[in-house]
């Protein structure tokens, strides 16, 4: 039997199922190795079936997708969550840090017809993850390097290194020494192929943190580069703004403007 | 005496299109009484997420409201703030933003037809399952997606969430001969597009005709994408900052995707607004295909969305052959702008239609307030509009099943993004029954 794979969206932008739609031949040849049971915006519809690998797109913030985040874990033996929402909140994890019910008030005449948690959080911290891809997007490699590593039964190999070793591979100049201008290479998780550097511009941390990052370190040298407190915490506190070593970076930068 | 009985039927999310939703029809007495299209996608609040952040970031931010059309909100979001600004970044960056566009109407076109739509029409419920009887097909729609993700690419680095776009321009100018290399590629792949729009005319498609207002953009010489003036089939003719004169978004209990009205009306945008409106600003050779088709443009079938999808593939390649041809690298990519405060309008045509944004900056260049108006909250009436004759139409005694599928493809001709504005479908019948 062929193993079952399913693509759930939670709250994003679709994005990320985008990397599965653009592969291309190769999602015609993905489609004979696995049984592909449910995706919804490709067509096969069965939430609740039994499967080998759960791809989680997007973040959680609805009480009813609170409860169906549960239901999946059950149902599949591997979960892997697929780009920043379903791995740290995503982008819209930043209402985490203001009033989200006021926001909603904001936004909608009726807010009490509008279901929706305070904050928007990550997949892992509802159930159990096996793997994550960071990135805002994941890519079509990391995807089917995931489903390989995995339907061979092997750990699945993952980035983690700096964009910074990675823009140095690529030999691109760095944006930071040569033009001042305030990459976040250097707490970045690699992956994306260090495309904003090669592009002559700073890296905004969309692949979220690497190991070990020194978001402390980073932070007083945009200082020294000229940012305001608040400047810096923006840096930090955006795509990826709810994982841990930003948020905490961020924030703090936010409370010193405050101050 | 009146007894209700309500059987709601529970049916999984609609299958292929970008997000969930619920249509709910209540039915008495055989006869549709009230029909819902309930959209629940999670709000992600993007307005506020704006609010105090730089100028400088907003097209990064704007770009993740959508992972299909990403170059649209960056070209709405990257128009409004110059024009606020009075910047004018030259005819390079307006060219090259063409091309951007070009890209994302290939991608996100061939993706709708042939991942999305033509299962309906040929009676498949997927893209793999349709390859097995269709393979040459489904490769030509995957090489045309593909082609359009690497003019993405070209000036974006990434097709998803591209980082190209800032104000004032592009990041980066890509070099002569990788643009040479992508336009002969364009020029190769030109009558397999062509072929595209052929066989979506030669598809089984229903014959219904209905009543309904147009509106696009409108520019004096091209196709509009970028730019031009807000028009209708029925005299409307504003700029953008006139936006909010004439169209109202208000929220419905059964919604979390706001609906946007015409002057208190339902309206169209997208592929085949724009074409009814535009047929004169068509490159000759697109005419004269759209003229050999057997079908009669300006259409009221909205199943016709297919064909003038396909249409815009090719309008879309030949700008960008054509627009590559003459390309120079420039002695710089962007200018530089001043913030200045106010507010400031941007409108362009997003794949599945208008695209309008505000944006109320201060002058040290914050976001006070931002507003978007995706085209999924201004088709949503206009769905429900379309899906009310089209399932009285075919009758509510056909049975669920029926209704679903019928249902679906209508919805799917507007290709919702559901993540822009809304979520997909399952359906509730509620039987009122006089006892």
């Amino acid at each position: 039997m062929k193993p079952r794979i399913s693509v759930h969206k939670f709250a994003s932008c679709d994005g990320c199922q985008l990397a599965f739609l653009n592969l291309g031949e190769e999602l015609l040849t993905l489609a004979q190795l696995v049984e592909i049971v449910h995706f919804a915006e490709a067509g096969p519809v069965d939430p609740d079936a039994a499967v080998d690998i759960a791809f989680i797109e997007g973040s959680v913030s609805t009480p009813e997708d609170a409860g169906r985040i549960l239901r999946i874990r059950a149902n599949s033996r591997y979960l892997v969550t697929v780009g920043a929402c379903a791995t740290s909140g995503g982008l819209q994890a930043l209402r985490n840090f203001a009033d989200g019910q006021e926001w909603l008030a904001a936004i909608y005449a009726k807010p009490e017809y509008v279901q929706s948690l305070a904050t928007s959080t990550p997949i892992s911290q509802h159930v159990k993850v096996d793997l994550e891809l960071w990135g805002c997007p994941v890519s079509g490699r990391q995807l089917l390097a995931a489903v390989r590593a995995l339907l061979f039964g092997v750990p699945p190999w993952y980035e983690k290194d700096k964009v910074c070793l990675e823009c140095k591979r690529r030999q691109s100049v760095c944006v930071m020494v040569a033009k001042g201008v305030p990459c976040m290479g250097a707490v970045t998780r690699s992956g994306c192929g260090a495309l904003c550097p090669s592009f002559g511009r700073d890296c905004y941390a969309c692949y979220g943190p690497a190991e070990n990052p020194n978001a402390e370190s980073l932070a007083r040298r945009l200082e020294g580069l000229g940012l305001l407190p608040e400047a810096v915490a923006r840096r930090f506190l955006f795509i990826n703004g709810a994982a841990p070593a930003f948020a905490e970076a961020g924030l703090k930068r936010r409370g010193t403007a405050r101050d | 005496m009146t007894e209700k009985r309500r059987i709601p039927i529970q049916v999984p999310v609609l299958a292929r299109v970008e997000g969930e939703g619920t249509l709910e029809l209540h039915v008495r007495d055989g006869a549709i009484e009230d029909l819902r299209l309930r959209i629940f996608e999670p709000p992600r609040m993007f307005e506020k997420l704006l609010e105090g952040r730089d100028y400088t970031e907003v097209a990064d931010m704007v770009a993740r409201i959508c992972g299909i059309c990403p170059v649209a909100y960056q070209m709405s979001a990257v128009q409004a703030i110059e024009s606020l600004f009075g910047a004018e970044p030259g005819p390079w960056v307006r060219d090259m933003r063409r091309v951007f566009y070009c890209g994302e109407w290939i991608q996100s076109h061939s993706l709708h037809i042939h991942m999305l739509a033509a299962p309906d029409f040929l009676g498949y419920t997927s893209i793999t399952e349709m390859a097995r009887e269709h393979a040459d097909e489904v490769r030509r729609g995957l090489r045309l997606q593909a082609l359009g993700n690497e003019i993405i690419r070209l000036l974006g680095a990434r097709s998803v969430h591209p980082v190209g776009a800032r104000i004032g321009g592009f990041h980066h100018a890509p070099a002569r001969a990788q643009v040479d290399a992508l336009r002969e590629k364009l020029q190769a792949a030109l009558p397999e597009a062509e072929a595209l729009v052929r066989w979506t005319a030669a598809l089984n498609l229903p014959t219904e005709e209905q009543e309904f207002t147009a509106v696009s953009l409108r520019h004096p010489r091209e196709y509009p994408m970028n730019e031009g003036r807000m028009v209708s089939n029925r005299g409307l003719d504003i700029s953008a900052d006139r936006f909010e004169s004439r169209f109202v978004e208000h929220q419905e209990a059964h919604s979390t995707a706001l609906h946007c009205l015409h002057d208190g009306k339902p309206y169209l945008v997208g592929p085949l607004a724009r074409l009814n409106l535009n047929l004169d600003r068509l490159p000759a050779p697109v005419r004269n295909l759209a003229d050999g088709l057997g079908i009669e443009f300006p259409s009221r079938n909205m199943y016709h969305s297919i064909v003038a999808r396909a249409l815009e593939i090719v309008v879309a390649m030949r700008e960008a052959i054509r627009l590559l041809e003459v390309y120079d690298e420039p002695s710089a990519p962007y200018i530089s702008v001043t913030p200045r405060a106010g507010t400031g309008y941007g409108c362009t045509e997003a794949p599945r239609g208008l695209l309008w944004h505000r944006y109320d900056i201060d002058a040290a260049g914050a976001v006070i307030k931002a507003r978007i108006v995706p085209p999924t909250s201004q088709n949503q009436a206009r769905m429900e509009e379309d899906l009310r004759t089209s399932l009285r139409s075919l009758g509510v005694r056909q049975g669920e099943a029926a209704l679903r599928r019928r249902g679906e493809m209508v919805i799917r001709n507007y290709d919702p993004c559901i993540s822009c504005a809304t979520h997909f479908l399952d359906l509730r019948v509620h039987e009122l029954t006089h006892a």
